[in-house]
């Protein structure tokens, strides 16, 4: 179903907006690796993915595994305003007792497709995914999101190399690309760069892409369904705390949830943003 | 037993794998490079389009199995114990355990059987690493036949299990139509003055020890208690209340393995002395596993020096 760009933008407008209520109410989580990400979610869940949030099981349905687990809140908002659940139950993100848990439970929450957290792991179960619908002669699509911190984890690159020795075409990678971690620019942490060329040589068709861009998102995607025999690694320059002025290019909010005040002016921005769209 | 036959669990494992592979096609197999040994290589060879061998990878294989449980299938992961529960123990707790996968690790050259390659691949902390993950279950067969039954029973269970087999050929003595319940531990001889709970290989020491010490006039129970986890607290709590006295047997080490789960058990519900027999906390060593076997006091004269010890003291 291809939407305006205008309606994608309102949406993850929304999810932004979703993001920071869950974090606010939590008085925790990681709003920045969630804002920069929120375009990407946002496309998957209303435009890309064959999913039914009145059938969150449904056998033949695109899978989304979110590696880079702490970007729960944004993957939450999507998902509610998606039609998975009521908007309102963001409020109880982290909470005791909570569905959203601090970060995805499959167990917990209809929908989600694989429990995450521990980073690098995401990426394997995605490709087990991928791998048993290539088993079962089945179309369907596999998606799942990094983070570049997370390309630190050797594992990462354990799961390229098998993704590609299986020539899984039907596993889209999506490389949140960011540039910040939480003890700061991921080139000072310690340099996974450059990525690009990494997943090439791992055999990885890759695009490189502007992550706030719905265009070039939608081209990209496209483009990853022709590619055959080889999964599509989406490198997507993103800017960490997009929307929120004080989140934006910050390493800081990376973990950290605003309180009543810097909340009022997250939503502030968020309200303004949506004005002009 | 010598006059018995021997076969290693490892075998039973994988020719299980590749009978159980043509009645079930949702059986997948994955391997890290060791399919040879593992013995999963059996099924690879009937099935070659449902086994994939993930290199030596061992956390990205078990995240994967995650995966291919998620989307319906029955996989079964492979490796030496040492890499599949120590190397992939995180993966293990929070791809399969957390989510309560329906993955199947089989975990071959367990303990110090592996023999010559040495402590570094001897995994004596298996046991201990998995009964820690919540709703894990750890089956360890004590011969091939009780080896298969347990394979048969990980398909027919729904949720992450754990087996344990071994490199080194053991004595069959199990009945080929012996009875298999996860959970279920089995009377293997019975006896008034100790119990000796073994498990895995200690099983037909406990036996042969319990031969020996007849002979001195110590009437041994011996129960076999194959699954770890969940343990069957009833038949420990019934021998236990029987002989007053119980002694642990395993090819593992003594901290958190059978000796601590029966402690666990029994500390809370019927407190009795014990003793656990097992490797002490250290590692092991190169040598024959025959050798080792000897060196561990896990034979049946090793066992049944501890019990004799143990009953008078």
């Amino acid at each position: 179903m291809i939407m305006e760009n205008l309606k994608l933008k309102r949406i993850a407008n929304e999810v932004r907006k979703g993001i920071i209520t869950g974090t606010f109410h939590a008085k925790a989580g990681h709003p920045g690796g969630s804002l920069s990400s929120a375009d990407i979610i946002t496309y998957l869940y209303f435009e890309e993915m064959n999913i039914d949030p009145k059938n969150p099981d449904m056998p033949d349905r695109d899978r989304f595994v979110l590696s880079k687990g702490h970007a729960a809140p944004a993957l939450y908002a999507a998902m509610a305003h998606r039609g998975y659940f009521d908007p309102e139950e963001l409020k109880t993100l982290r909470h005791l007792g909570s569905r959203l848990q601090g970060h995805p439970s499959m167990r917990n929450l209809p929908g989600v497709d694989m429990s995450t957290g521990s980073l690098g792991q995401g990426f394997s179960a995605a490709v087990g995914m991928a791998l048993a619908g290539k088993i079962d002669h089945k179309d369907y699509r596999v998606y799942t999101l990094l983070g570049d911190g997370e390309c630190q984890e050797g594992q990462i690159y354990e799961a390229a190399m098998f993704a590609s020795a299986k020539k899984l075409d039907n596993l889209t990678v999506i490389l949140d690309n960011n540039n910040l971690q939480i003890d700061g620019k991921i080139s000072d942490v310690n340099n996974p760069y450059p990525l690009d060329s990494k997943f090439e040589a791992f055999g990885f068709h890759v695009i490189t892409i502007d992550g706030h861009d719905f265009d070039a998102i939608r081209a990209a995607f496209a483009e990853a369904k022709t590619v055959k025999e080889k999964p599509t690694l989406i490198l997507a320059r993103t800017l960490k705390g997009k929307g929120v002025s004080y989140m934006e290019d910050s390493a800081e909010w990376h973990g950290k949830a605003p309180g009543e005040e810097l909340y009022q002016v997250a939503m502030n921005d968020l309200e303004e943003i949506g004005k002009t769209l | 037993m010598s006059e018995i036959k021997k076969i290693a669990t490892r075998d039973a494992y994988g020719k299980t794998l590749a009978k159980l592979g043509a009645e079930n096609p949702d059986i997948v197999v994955l391997d890290a490079d060791l399919k040879d040994s593992t013995r999963t290589g059996f099924f690879a060879k009937e099935f070659p389009d449902r086994f994939f061998d993930c290199g030596i990878a061992e956390g990205n294989m078990m995240c994967i199995a995650a995966g291919l449980a998620a989307s319906g299938k029955i996989p079964f992961a492979s490796s030496f114990a040492m890499f599949a529960s120590g190397r992939a123990y995180e993966q293990i707790r929070n791809s399969i355990g957390y989510p309560h996968l329906n993955v199947k690790i089989g975990a071959s050259h367990a303990g110090i059987t592996v023999g010559e390659d040495g402590a570094s691949h001897q995994c004596i902390e298996d046991i201990a690493l998995m009964r820690s993950i919540p709703g894990m279950v750890i089956m360890n067969p004590s011969d091939a036949v009780e080896a298969e039954a347990c394979v048969r029973a990980a398909v027919n269970y729904e949720g992450p299990v754990y087996m344990r087999f071994g490199r080194y050929a053991v004595p069959v003595f199990n009945q080929p139509d012996m009875k298999f319940e996860i959970g279920k531990g089995t009377v293997m001889r019975e006896g008034r003055d100790v119990t000796i709970a073994a498990t895995g290989i200690c099983v037909a020491a406990a036996i042969d020890a319990a031969e020996i010490l007849k002979e001195e006039g110590i009437d041994c129970e011996v129960l076999n208690i194959c699954t770890i986890k969940p343990i069957d607290e009833e038949l420990l709590i019934a021998s236990a209340s029987k002989t007053g006295k119980v002694v642990t047997a395993e090819e593992h080490s003594i901290i958190g393995g059978l000796g601590s789960a029966v402690a666990e058990v029994l500390s809370e519900k019927l407190p009795v002395r014990m003793t656990r027999i097992g490797i002490p906390d250290c590692y092991g060593e190169s040598g024959t596993a025959a050798e080792l076997i000897v060196k561990f006091g896990l034979d049946g004269k090793g066992i049944a020096d501890r019990v004799r010890t143990f009953v008078k003291g």
